[in-house]
């Protein structure tokens, strides 16, 4: 089944509730041709479980690992992803496409 | 972000009711502005502007960047007529994403078995939608042929001002249900929100063809024009 942007929120909610540590991820903003829209969400928890997508799947691995930092420190940071950089080894989109993902933990 | 903030989202959205999570990028300050409240907020025509095309996005104001989650009801499709096309749009509709409920007071066609993907109503539109009320965030399409039924839910739909309404039915039909709906007292301006014969102009012939028109129809009425801010007149 496929979750939508609700299903997510409304998960965030219940993870909290349940005692687990949860960031939130929202694209804030896209360049080119981005996957997925600006207002999408992905939502973390402290383990690394993980629900929703800001990008398809290109940097989902990079924002959960970013999403763990937030929640351990509590202030929210800004991402960036831009094209794939072939010489070194990082989390890009190979659509070609810019976005800034906003994560802030869930307090 | 506050757990209540996101508990207040989650709250607007599950009563279907539009609302705006304004971040402060920077700060990280948040505050959630719910519809009823926009116009005192000092992003006000920012909100407003945000709320009529339904996409979240980044602002400035007085030296400051914001970001506006912006969430508008989940989108519904409420089929009037439990027929032949309905059994093709139900599932092409729930595929595209919209929330599908059938309508028919005809108990021989309103039957769960020939629609397991929506909910069947077996009632009269005006008790059916009593409980769960037409709004400007609903599609409605009027699929019976009969004037009875589809009537009651037309008059319901144009009073909540749906984004889309369509109707079934030959050019002379629809000319005798735009003189129905005159005798009710609805101006031409309520009258062209109608679209009749329903679907785009694709040439469909069968009824899975016909769903398929009525839900690009859809669509386009969803996506091509922003949805009017709550509170604004027709």
């Amino acid at each position: 089944m496929l979750s939508t942007e609700d299903d997510i929120l409304a998960a965030a909610q219940d993870w909290r509730g349940a005692g687990r540590s949860v960031a939130i991820a929202t694209v804030v903003d896209t360049w080119g041709s981005a996957p997925r829209p600006v207002g999408s969400h992905l939502v973390i928890d402290g383990d690394g479980n993980f629900l929703g997508s800001v990008s398809g799947g290109c940097v989902e691995g990079a924002v959960v690992t970013e999403a763990l930092d937030v929640i351990a420190a509590g202030a929210p940071k800004m991402l960036e992803f831009g094209v794939a950089d072939e010489t070194a080894w990082r989390a890009g989109l190979s659509c070609g496409g810019r976005i800034k993902v906003y994560v802030e933990r869930l307090d | 972000m506050r757990l209540d903030l996101l508990k207040g989202m989650n709250e607007e959205r599950l009563n279907r009711r539009a609302a705006i999570l304004v971040t402060e990028i920077g700060g990280g300050e948040q505050r959630l502005v719910k519809a009823a409240a926009l116009s005192e907020d000092p992003l006000a025509a920012a909100l407003e502007s945000a709320l009529r095309t339904g996409k979240s996005g980044m602002v400035e104001h007085a030296g400051a960047s914001y970001f506006l989650t912006v969430q508008v009801p989940p989108v519904r499709l409420v089929i009037i007529g439990a027929v032949h096309i309905s059994q093709a749009l139900a599932p092409i509709a729930k595929i595209a994403g919209l929330d599908v409920t059938i309508i028919d007071p005809r108990t021989a066609f309103a039957t769960q078995e020939r629609f397991p993907e929506a909910p069947v109503i077996a009632e009269w539109p005006d008790a059916a939608l009593d409980r769960a009320p037409l709004d400007r965030y609903t599609a409605i399409a009027l699929l019976t042929h009969d004037p009875k039924i589809d009537d009651i839910a037309l008059l319901r739909a144009l009073n909540a001002e749906c984004f889309y309404i369509g109707a079934l039915g030959s050019r002379k039909t629809h000319a005798n249900r735009l003189e129905r709906m005159r005798a009710q007292g609805f101006g031409e301006a309520a009258l062209t929100r109608i679209h009749a014969p329903i679907g785009l102009d694709i040439g469909a012939v069968s009824p899975a063809e016909i769903a398929v028109s009525i839900i690009g129809e859809i669509v386009g009425a969803l996506r091509k024009k922003p949805l009017r801010a709550e509170g604004q007149a027709a």
